[in-house]
């Protein structure tokens, strides 16, 4: 969507990055863990363990302050941060190998479940009868992580920050440098993945 | 005068590859106005969009992680170093 909502925790970030430019020690570690899940996510998409996640995430708090002077408060504090951090993840050299279109093609649902004619053959059951937080207690949270991991890098990196972190499109395309179009062609891969992997779970 | 010629109505294996583009108001309003059609008549694609939304939602409510105590410690001393130095 092309606006942005008001945001308490782009605020609460605000203040932080204020507290931290002063001095404040706790300020900056309490923004790191704040921004802590939503960036080793977002490396992972680029690198090959989690042990090089970590040091990309590092990397990441050594740019963020060397440069905190010059970030003016024009984006939200997690864009620039994430934009940051796609370019510290980058500069490892092992990523371009991994955000090759592969695996980014291929139709949201299977074909086998349309006739002929493109009318769904076997089409989807009502699901949502339980309670959202009930189906996450009992394993979908566990199964939605795994179809998470499973995604081509780039799907998962684009739905992450959206549907994850919640970025805008906008921001999203900012940070991971794509084209307007080329956002929604893997987020909606992606999330045709992960309805599928809840239909799957659901259905079991 | 039609300037235009009706267009077929869609099928609901395209309905599904326009889910996200409608989702995220950027189909053109003809095309829109098709496939609100077909949803208004398809409870099929209509529990698609359903389960569509609901997958965005329960993707949201995905746990961070915390903060290792290691990374802590590390992090702090990133920041010191870089107080320090200013």
């Amino acid at each position: 969507m092309a606006f942005r909502r008001s945001d308490p925790a782009a605020t609460a970030d605000a203040e932080l990055v204020a507290s931290l430019r002063a001095g404040d020690e706790t300020a900056f570690v309490a923004l790191a863990g704040r921004h802590q899940a939503s960036m080793l996510r977002l490396a992972s998409t680029f690198v090959p363990s989690t042990a090089i996640a970590e040091e990309v995430v590092q990397d990441t708090w050594v740019a963020v302050l060397r440069g905190i002077d010059g970030f003016d408060g024009r984006a939200s504090f997690k864009t620039w941060l994430l934009a940051i951090l796609v370019n510290r993840a980058k500069s490892t050299g092992i990523s371009e190998a991994r955000s090759t279109a592969t695996g980014d093609a291929g139709p949201a649902v299977d074909r086998s479940r349309f006739d002929p004619g493109g009318a769904w053959a076997s089409p989807p059951r009502h699901w949502i009868e339980e309670s959202e937080d009930r189906l996450l207690a009992r394993g979908l949270r566990t199964r939605l992580e795994s179809a998470l991991r499973r995604l081509p890098s780039r799907q998962r990196a684009v739905v992450i920050l959206r549907d994850v972190d919640g970025l805008t499109s906008e921001e999203v395309c900012r940070v991971l440098e794509l084209s307007a179009v080329n956002q929604r062609v893997l987020l909606h891969r992606a999330r045709g993945h992960l309805r599928a992997a809840v239909e799957e779970f659901v259905e079991a | 005068m039609r300037l235009l010629p009706r267009q077929a109505p869609l099928a609901c294996q395209e309905v599904v590859e326009l889910v996200t583009d409608y989702l995220e108001g950027s189909l053109p309003r003809g095309e829109r106005r098709r496939l609100e059609a077909h949803l208004a008549d398809c409870p099929h694609c209509t529990e698609y969009l359903a389960q569509m939304r609901a997958t965005i939602r329960l993707t949201g409510r995905l746990e961070p992680d915390d903060l290792s105590a290691e990374m802590r410690e590390d992090l702090g001393e990133v920041y010191r170093r870089w107080r320090d130095a200013r």
